[in-house]
């Protein structure tokens, strides 16, 4: 069974989409289905280990969500199925969070170890690109 | 040693991304693995003469990084001769690579 | 001549939103000329690309008709392929996620493709020489 890398960056996208976010999903019910799956937030996603996430009280018109996403709930569950979930350490520092915040059972990799852990896996399954804005120049 | 196909499909301009993912393929080759970088769509914008942004290819060649470049994504933009050091291939490239026993790809 | 190998391929996006889709459908193309089988794992937005509903148009910028235009529609394309892939006596497996073809409402697709999800994905890559995901934004 080749092991895979699930990498997740972009966060947030699919809200209205309720119940999770469709990566994880997609990624845990790969688990349930025999894969070995590991899952790297790198980029924003690295929002996604921290607990407390909120998204609950939308509502258009008269329609309500009933069952926000819960994200937080959804990286916990996936570790304690034995998804090794990491996270990029200096995008979670550059984004000013800490240990504290997230949820247990994250391993944090620095971006300078990522080329090694994408050599012990066998396959990188690339699956949300963020859009970082270049910088404006100041020139 | 493995054998790596990354595909950058995005610049630098639009996303400062391409940045960690240049320096992504500069660490896995650094590793001592065998690394191709195919530039595909508005991945190849750095490949004109001029770029602002061609630093980050000239890099690469100099780290022995082999770069090919979609020529359907040169052609639509205009870009008739890209840097020195890249070769031009099309999508039966990119097949062949992705089916090379072995090989990891990884599509940005 | 069929060569035996199975590439698969996960897609997300809907058409027309990103080149990603062109370079889908180019990589499906020289893959099945080449005389290789694909799996196509079809999610999120990429199960419109099937939609039978599809229609063309004319284009007022430019006064043509609609005949003028001559202007395939992304299910066209898929169509194509799987025309390719029979004549090159190749398999073209294209399965469309059912979770998300049911909240796009997306379940009228042409010919060719089928109804899976994640279980399918993980059979096909397992079974192929080789997976490439194509992210969205």
């Amino acid at each position: 069974m080749a092991k895979i890398l699930s990498i997740v960056e972009t966060a947030y996208r699919a809200t209205i989409e309720e119940q999770d976010d469709t990566i994880l999903w997609l990624n845990h019910m790969l688990k349930n289905g025999g894969a070995d799956i590991s899952v790297l937030l790198r980029a924003n996603a690295v929002n996604y280990a921290v607990k407390g996430q909120d998204a609950s009280g939308l509502s258009f018109g008269e329609t309500k969500m009933a069952h926000p996403p819960e994200i937080d709930k959804d990286v916990e569950s996936m570790i304690q199925k034995g998804v090794p979930v990491y996270l990029v350490e200096e995008d979670a520092k550059e984004r000013g969070l800490s240990d504290e915040g997230f949820v247990s059972g994250i391993k944090k990799v620095k971006r300078e170890a990522l080329p090694e852990l994408i050599d012990q896996h066998d396959q990188v399954w690339h699956w949300l690109g963020s859009r970082k804005i270049s910088q404006v120049s100041t020139e | 040693m493995a054998k790596y196909l990354l595909v950058e499909s995005r610049d630098p301009f639009d996303s400062s991304d391409s940045e960690y993912f240049c320096e992504l393929v500069e660490g896995i080759s650094n590793r001592g693995n065998e690394v191709t970088l195919f530039l595909v769509q508005n991945g190849v914008f750095p490949l004109r003469g001029g770029s602002k942004h061609s630093g980050l290819i000239t890099k690469l060649l100099q780290n022995s990084v082999k770069i090919l470049a979609d020529d359907f994504s040169l052609r639509e933009r205009a870009i008739k001769k890209p840097l020195d050091g890249v070769e031009v291939a099309d999508m039966g490239r990119i097949v062949d690579l992705l089916l090379e026993p072995g090989t990891k790809a990884i599509l940005h | 001549m069929a060569t035996g190998k199975t590439l698969t391929i996960s897609i997300m996006d809907a058409p027309y939103e990103s080149a990603s889709s062109t370079t889908a459908l180019r990589i499906i193309n020289a893959a099945l000329e080449k005389g290789h089988n694909v799996n196509v794992f079809a999610y999120e937005g990429a199960v419109n690309l099937t939609m039978k509903a599809q229609q063309p148009h004319a284009t007022p910028v430019k006064g043509t008709s609609v005949e003028q235009e001559q202007h395939p529609t992304t299910k066209d394309w898929v169509a194509a392929l799987f025309k390719l892939a029979s004549t090159n006596g190749v398999k073209l497996d294209w399965i469309n996620c059912g979770l998300c073809v049911d909240e796009r409402g997306a379940g009228d697709w042409i010919d060719g493709p089928r109804r899976g999800g994640p279980k399918d994905l993980l059979d096909a890559s397992s079974a192929s020489n080789a997976t490439l995901v194509i992210p969205t934004k």
